[in-house]
């Protein structure tokens, strides 16, 4: 038999590009390795629907398509060495499995915070076991919650923190505003407001230098010597690439794993990288290799990179325009939706309100050499609507020479 | 071809409209609506749209 196409990864990017690499004509075998012991499950509502109860855990498995039912999966190991020159990669458990071609899908885990004080009460958001574990904590009575990190993650917590009636939701951040990073200040001010409003608390501008308490946390000090005071912990200060089992293969693993604009590692034919982990060009802006946390880009990297793969391993040729998706994210924080499309954040310096106010619902563009590069609509459905009808222009650009 | 959306778990996010624009649309109101029995020539396209929707809430049947 011949050697499979290993997966690394069983998170979305792993499920996709295997349901891909069929589509796109791979018949030979597939393994799909990962590391939590559960199938692939759908992670945005692990902040939001299912730490506030409305959904099960259950309901987050994806349904994988009925091509991928003679794919193998071997779940609850991990790959931890690759040698890319012999095709192999060595798993945990001591196994070594040769391969015709190696998708990259290991994806992130939560960057935790290097403080001095107690381990137990500290939460972080990324996987099935983590959401139950914080459901758990956050319905305790009257629990008083710091969340570290005001980022999506940071936010859709601390407004399901105070949905749940949390006693006191304080957001920490060294930044002077929340999602100040991919949104700009308009609308990060905007945002602020609104979980003000609903009670959320800020502490900005300032960082976390120790957690307080023996053999929990119950407190929280921060750079100016405050303390809070805090039953619960939320770290939500970014992540941190799984590229270890990849080192000593010569790669650049600066921030993730370094593509070209195939989504093919270090210059082999036989090796790609899916998710959010794969830090590519995108031919629709600047060009210059950035690592994207969207929840569409697992799918969106998997159809590329599985066309790349199987058109190499099948000696075709994929006829493929240089990846160029056009990034598009959205969260839900108490009533109302960020809604975003195209690259708000290569746009900063120059946002325009084009519809609405920042006190209700608001549609900002994002502009680039006075060139539309993005839009974030916040607020209720309408918003949502009307950032949309930008997206049709936003596809249609031609590509940003920066 | 047989499409179901569980329209509990749909939250009108459109990422359908945009794979699928000849089978998923929203109506005045904004609310999704979707052609149950879309030509078997449009299958690439809804795969598309269920591979995409946020709530996972696109079931292709047959
Ligand atoms: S993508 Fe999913 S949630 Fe959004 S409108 Fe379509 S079916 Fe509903």
């Amino acid at each position: 038999m011949s050697a499979p196409v290993v997966v690394a990864g069983a998170s979305l990017g792993g499920l996709r590009a295997a349901e891909q690499l069929r589509a796109a004509g791979w018949d030979g075998p597939v393994t799909v390795i990962g590391e939590e012991p559960y199938m692939p499950y759908n992670r945005p509502p692990l902040s939001k629907e299912v730490l506030a109860g409305k959904a099960s855990f259950d309901s987050l498995a994806f349904r994988p398509r009925a091509a991928v039912a003679d794919v193998e999966w071997r779940l609850g190991t991990r790959v931890v060495r690759a040698d890319l020159d012999r095709r192999t990669v060595g798993l945990a458990d001591g196994t070594t499995l040769p391969y015709a071609g190696l998708v990259v899908a290991t994806g992130m885990r939560p960057r935790r915070l290097p403080c001095p004080g107690p381990a137990a009460g500290r939460h972080t958001v990324r996987t099935l076991d983590d959401a139950r574990a914080l459901r758990e904590a956050l319905t305790g009575p009257g629990v008083r919650v710091v969340v570290v990190g005001a980022g999506f993650i940071g936010c859709e917590v601390a407004a399901t923190a105070v949905t749940l009636g949390a006693a006191e939701v304080t957001v920490v951040d060294p930044l002077p505003l929340p999602m100040t990073g991919p949104l700009g200040d308009l609308l990060a001010q905007a945002l602020r407001d609104r979980h003000e409003q609903r009670g959320v608390r800020f502490a900005l501008g300032t960082g976390v230098t120790a957690f307080h308490g023996d053999d929990r946390v119950t407190g929280v000090e921060l750079s100016d010597g405050t303390v809070l005071p805090a039953d619960v912990v939320v770290e939500s200060v970014g992540s941190v690439a799984n590229t270890e089992w990849l080192d000593g293969n010569g790669l650049d693993l600066t921030d993730g794993v370094l593509t070209d604009e195939h989504l093919r590692v270090g210059g082999r034919p036989d090796v790609v990288a899916v998710g959010d982990i794969a830090r590519f060009p995108n031919a629709r802006y600047d060009g210059v290799p950035r690592r994207v946390e969207h929840w569409s880009i697992p799918t969106d990297t998997a159809k590329h990179a599985a066309r790349v793969l199987a058109a190499h391993l099948n000696g075709t040729e994929p006829g493929l325009d240089p990846f160029a998706p056009l990034p598009t994210f959205w969260s839900d924080q108490h009533d109302f939706r960020l809604q975003s499309f195209g690259a708000p954040a290569l746009g900063k310096d120059d946002v325009r309100v084009l519809e609405g106010d920042p006190d209700g619902d608001v549609l900002a563009g994002y502009h680039a050499d006075g060139r539309l590069v993005g839009v974030v609509a916040l607020g209720g459905a309408a918003a949502a609507a009307a950032a949309a009808r930008h997206r049709a222009a936003l596809l249609k650009q031609p590509a940003l020479t920066a | 071809m047989k499409v179901v959306v569980d329209m509990n778990k749909c939250q009108d996010h459109g990422q359908c409209v945009f794979a699928a624009p000849d089978v998923f649309s929203f109506d005045d109101a904004g609310h999704l609506a979707y052609v149950p029995d879309p030509d078997e020539a449009l299958r690439d396209e809804v795969e598309e749209a269920a591979d995409v929707c946020p709530l996972q809430a696109i079931r292709i049947e047959d």
